[in-house]
């Protein structure tokens, strides 16, 4: 104790340059400073807090809103400034297939043994060399089983019935809106053929005429509400719905869904390696990782984690409960490189579209 | 005397905090429009006018077209009602006028988000407009209100009425009465004397009123989303778009590059319309 407060008095008189020095000194291998970017509200409130003071780090959180959002940073920045980021899959591809993503040696995160072996799996990154899958889930349609008959098939949300119609949501970030489109026609969720995605443009743009509204965040709601009766949904999303009416159900249609897997990616610019590895590890300890699954009700990919659940979350959510094996049926979206400006393009006609 | 230094030195931290904050950020967007986008959502540092041509193809043209007109009509629905209210200001008592005006204001103490929600808890199917209906007894389905052109233009005149209302009040209230009252003398009915004096009068509020809300609405991306459900992609979504969504930075900024050039020839005319009011004699009336 009187030794710190030594260094205190000295810092008062010698300023700071003295304490940096001191700090340095004294503990080198300590105090990394660490930037993590994540969505608001993805992690524990006090993760970043906790992980500080166990590991004696000084990690600082940033959010972003959308990846698109972290992407245009990190690619103008050419990642420096981050150290530990949070991203979809397909945005984790892009930054290794730029050179930015780290190279993950596995010794350095002992709790990667806590993944599902599905986890190891997934097709944007066999074998976890670059991403560590953080979440994971399906998107399909979420309904008011008290107001319309269970859903099979999305052309149940794309050609709905007379009263169904108007009361139905899409949503609206380009990769999903179409993808409900390339589901329902067959087509791969990455197909970038001219003629097929033609064809799924069409389809989209006659099915806008019995939407409600494109909605990427206020779609349980709806549903809550009775605005909405039958919307496309990620699962998790559904669950805040489930959680506030519990006629809400969450179902995937015959024609399947994707796999989406939110991952976190350590910077290869990182100048504090040993912390964000030290922080990557943390997230994957199996009490962390479970404060995901019970908070923010999506899957997470670790099992350790997942069977520390209290099963009666299984009872009120079920979609929680989907075993990987069954989900690793789906294809991922992947990074479709020059496409996207298609894509984009695509997405304009059909908003523009009357 | 010499030139008097004084009005610069008072002009300088505006023009400092303008050039620094606008006219510096504007240019690089402008200068980006010409660079060519990379795979990736990066820049390519390469010139290339393939940004600006885009802008004309068909697709996005249209998109530029359906925004004026939605701009077009809720200006047209805003100076009508906008010039009536402030008619009616000006036709008040001089001592109510400020209490009036201030009503006029009131709802920008408000945030702009919040003000439009306020009209999706109106609107809505579920909504407190439905459940009065409901209330006074009306039984069959309504169609949803919200999320349809209507709802957006709505939300459009809504917002930006007390801009057309100030701008109208102030030249009407200038207006000297003995003006009309010479009019009415002289055989003309209320009806002429009004088309004939007063509006003529009165253009260049009208005018800078029209602008205002042109200007705000065909570059509004709120309200088209939170009204419009995302189903109606005026210009200022496009952009947005380009620059959050599908990170080509290029096309964004080409697109912002001819909103803005359009907004320029808008606000030049208006300015060449309130000189011409003035008499020509190359001052213009602000």
């Amino acid at each position: 104790m009187s030794r710190f407060s030594a260094r205190s008095r000295a810092s008062l008189r010698n300023g700071t340059f003295l304490t940096a020095a001191l700090v340095a000194f004294t503990a080198p291998a300590l105090a990394e400073p660490l930037t993590v970017s994540n969505w608001d509200g993805y992690m524990a409130p006090d993760a970043i807090e906790k992980f500080n003071s166990e590991t004696g780090n000084e990690a600082e959180l940033v959010l972003h809103a959308t990846n698109e959002e972290i992407m245009g940073k990190l690619i103008a920045s050419k990642g420096a400034g981050y150290d530990v980021v949070f991203v979809s899959s397909p945005f984790a591809e892009v930054l290794h297939k730029l050179g930015l993503a780290e190279e993950l040696d596995h010794a350095k995160i002992p709790n990667i043994s806590n993944l599902y072996k599905e986890a190891t799996e997934l097709s944007h990154d066999p074998g976890n060399q670059f991403s560590i899958p953080y979440a994971w889930g399906t998107t399909g349609l979420c309904y008011r089983s008290d107001l319309v008959e269970e859903p099979t098939s999305w052309n149940d949300l794309l050609k709905p019935s007379e009263d169904v119609a108007g009361k139905t949501t899409m949503l609206a970030t380009d990769r999903w809106l179409l993808a409900a489109g390339q589901l329902d026609l067959g087509y791969s969720v990455n197909e970038t053929d001219p003629d097929k995605m033609a064809e799924v443009r069409d389809l989209l743009i006659e099915a806008k005429k019995t939407l409600l509204a494109y909605d990427d965040t206020t779609f349980y709601a709806k549903l809550v509400s009775g605005e909405a009766e039958l919307v496309q949904a990620w699962d998790g999303w559904c669950n805040y719905g489930i959680g506030e009416n519990a006629d809400i159900k969450y179902v995937i249609p015959e024609e399947g869904s994707d796999l989406w897997a939110d991952t976190m990616v350590i910077l290869k610019s990182s100048e504090h390696k040993d912390a964000a590895y030290a922080f990557v590890n943390y997230i994957l300890d199996a009490e962390n990782h479970r404060w995901a699954a019970e908070n923010i009700l999506y899957k997470v990919p670790n099992q350790a984690a997942m069977e520390g659940v209290d099963a009666s979350l299984f009872e009120t959510y079920p979609n929680m409960a989907m075993k990987p094996a069954d989900m690793l049926k789906y294809e991922q979206l992947r990074d479709v490189g020059d496409a996207q400006r298609e894509y984009s393009r695509i997405v304009s006609e059909i908003k523009a579209a009357n | 005397m010499t030139t008097d230094r004084r009005p610069l030195l008072l002009m300088t931290p505006a023009l400092l905090w303008l050039t620094a904050l606008m006219v510096i950020p504007c240019a690089l967007i402008l200068v980006l429009a010409f660079f060519r986008r990379g795979v990736y959502g990066g820049i390519e540092y390469t010139w290339t006018l393939e940004n600006i041509a885009l802008v004309f193809d068909p697709l996005y043209f249209r998109i530029f077209l359906k925004s004026a007109g939605i701009a077009g009509l809720s200006a047209c629905i805003a100076c009508v009602l906008g010039y009536a209210a402030a008619y009616a200001i000006a036709a008040m008592p001089r001592r109510r006028q400020p209490m009036l005006l201030f009503f006029a204001v009131l709802p920008f103490w408000s945030n702009y988000l919040v003000r439009t929600y306020a009209w999706i808890v109106l609107l809505n199917r579920e909504g407190l407009i439905v459940n009065i209906a409901r209330w006074l007894g009306y039984q069959g389905e309504l169609p949803s209100m919200l999320y349809t052109e209507q709802a957006v233009i709505i939300g459009l005149v809504y917002n930006y009425l007390p801009f057309v209302i100030l701008a109208c009040y102030a030249p009407l209230s200038r207006m000297n009465a003995e003006v009309t009252e010479v009019s009415r003398d002289l055989g003309a009915s209320a009806w002429t004397t009004f088309r004939r004096v007063t509006l003529p009068m009165t253009v260049p509020g009208i005018a800078t009123g029209f602008v205002f809300v042109f200007v705000l609405s065909i570059g509004n991306f709120v309200t088209p989303a939170l009204l419009g459900g995302g189903q109606f992609q005026m210009i200022g979504n496009l952009v947005y778009a380009q620059f959050i969504t599908a990170n080509d930075w290029p096309f964004g900024a080409a697109l912002s590059m001819v909103l803005i050039l359009i907004m320029l020839g808008l606000l030049m005319g208006q300015a060449v319309v309130a000189d011409r009011a003035a008499g020509g004699k190359g001052r213009a009336d602000d």
